[in-house]
């Protein structure tokens, strides 16, 4: 309880028409952590990220992120995070650096330049930076897109459904790049489908269903929502994404995958 | 704040500039048009056309000029689409910037593209035999019209660019603006159109702002008809900018 919550939402509604996306959502979400929201397709993630990142006005409720309320001080909110959108925001006629620059120019960060360079070796985009986005692999394009999403260190990241669309090694990459970013200090709210990205990547989990948040909690504590586990002895098979990275290679040494 | 916006525009700008410069066909494309027709009425219609001058290409090239823009203001309703359902336009949305500057950005972009397609189609018209008696001045003024009336037709084209579903929507706002000139003086004089087709032509902007250029053109003065053209580009461009702006208000908000 010592960490100050970096989100808060209380009691946040939204409705499209008559149709009520969010009824009442509560969570908050501590600094420097990892915190899914996890839901099927159309529970009112997106809804709720682009509430907090100003994109759109709540019905009801209050939500606070970085201590600045969404609504009345959506300035400040804006200065502390940055969203990385469901599909690749990136701008596919400009080059991978010179989307890194427009960026930093627009975050008006020194040495724009610099940061984009630093950025594109962090994320092994070096030898694909002086190409246009146009020609990049989904994979590429996400982590470009993240990238982007870092520059002027935003205390609080948003990332919704990051991995959606991606091959499994680009998937892996993503995961590592967010792990990263959480020892590094961010606060991340992360929206996803898949349960196992939750159970890799998160330190809390809250789950989203029917426009309120119907559990949330450590994965341990979710767990212990759950009868006592009873031990049975099962032949372990691989999977098949175990034997598609066992067959391809997935410890990420050759990022290249330009096409 | 008024640092931001100049600084936040500048960026914008010169990013969509640069979308230009990667893709020039836009401004050939916006040019081949205009140009087409331009060749076409010279050359295939324009022996049966009696307009009162000598040369044709004279008469024609003012109106030639307003469908250049015309066409050319669809490229910016696509940009701004293409901006928005990229998802580029949410981005910028929750990051710290001037809020106008996504707008002006695209707006002052489009008043480079378009003036660079019409210098293309001067060009061409003066191959063709287009002279004019215009000094300095009227230069001048010719252009303070065109720009006016592409910043009007911007504002316009801004609309469908935020508010489209898809391509063929934000495209198919510029048709009617393409057509207008067609019923006007800008072909042919109004004088030998029936009654109604007659009075419209001669109530609707595009035929004062042709009248006024050709005057310009013509090292004539252009009396209470310039004044009218004024008051059209000046009118029609507030009405678009206000309208422009609120459908963006109501997107961002």
């Amino acid at each position: 309880m010592t960490t100050p919550a970096a989100i808060e939402i209380a009691g946040l509604t939204k409705s499209y028409g008559d149709h009520a996306v969010l009824e009442g959502v509560d969570l908050v979400v501590r600094a420097g952590t990892i915190h899914a929201l996890l839901g099927s397709n159309g529970a009112g993630k997106t809804t709720v990220v682009r509430i907090l990142s100003t994109l759109l006005r709540p019905d009801g409720g209050r939500a606070a992120v970085a201590g600045h309320d969404v609504v009345t001080a959506a300035a400040a909110v804006r200065e502390s995070i940055s969203l990385t959108g469901q599909f690749a925001a990136v701008d596919a006629i400009l080059t991978g650096r010179e989307n890194l620059v427009l960026i930093a120019q627009l975050r008006r960060v020194d040495d724009a330049g610099g940061v984009a360079d630093a950025l594109l070796a962090r994320f092994d985009l070096t030898d694909v930076a002086g190409q246009r986005v146009a020609t990049y692999s989904g994979g590429l394009r996400r982590r470009l897109d993240i990238a982007m999403s870092l520059i002027g260190d935003p205390p609080v990241l948003f990332l919704d459904e990051p991995t959606t669309g991606l091959d499994p090694q680009s998937r892996l990459e993503v995961w590592r790049t967010v792990r990263e970013l959480a020892g590094h200090g961010t606060t991340v709210l992360l929206t996803t489908q898949y349960l196992d990205e939750a159970e890799q990547l998160a330190d809390r989990i809250a789950v989203l269903h029917d426009g309120r948040i119907i559990a949330d909690g450590t994965l341990a504590e979710l767990k212990a929502l759950l009868p006592p586990t009873t031990v049975e002895y099962v032949e372990k098979q691989p999977s098949l994404e175990e034997i598609f990275l066992a067959i391809v290679g997935h410890d990420g040494a050759s990022p290249m995958e330009t096409r | 704040m008024t640092t931001h916006v100049l600084h936040d525009t500048d960026v914008l700008l010169r990013r969509s500039l640069r979308h230009i410069v990667r893709s020039p066909d836009t401004i050939i494309t916006t040019a081949v048009t205009p140009i087409a027709m331009l060749l076409l009425f010279v050359y295939v219609f324009g022996s049966s056309i009696d307009v009162g001058t000598d040369s044709y290409v004279n008469y024609l090239l003012p109106g030639i000029l307003l469908i250049t823009v015309a066409s050319g203001v669809a490229y910016t309703a696509f940009r701004v689409f293409t901006d928005v359902s990229g998802g580029v336009f949410e981005r910028l949305q929750s990051m710290p910037i001037a809020r106008p500057a996504f707008l002006w950005g695209h707006v002052l972009t489009s008043l480079v593209a378009n003036l660079t397609s019409l210098v293309l189609v001067v060009l061409v018209a003066l191959a063709m035999g287009f002279r004019t008696g215009a000094g300095l001045l009227a230069w001048f003024e010719v252009l303070g019209i065109m720009l006016l009336f592409t910043l009007a037709l911007t504002w316009l084209a801004v609309i469908p660019g935020l508010t489209a579903t898809s391509v063929d929507g934000v495209s198919g706002f510029s048709y009617p603006l393409i057509f207008l000139p067609f019923i006007s003086s800008a072909f042919v004089p109004t004088d030998g159109m029936p009654g109604p087709v007659r009075w419209f032509a001669e109530h609707q902007p595009v035929t004062p702002i042709v009248n006024t250029i050709r005057h310009l053109f013509a090292g004539q003065p252009v009396g209470s008809e310039g004044m009218l053209a004024l008051a059209w580009c000046v009118g029609l461009l507030l009405v678009a900018y206000a309208l422009a702006m609120r459908t963006y208000r109501r997107k961002i908000t």
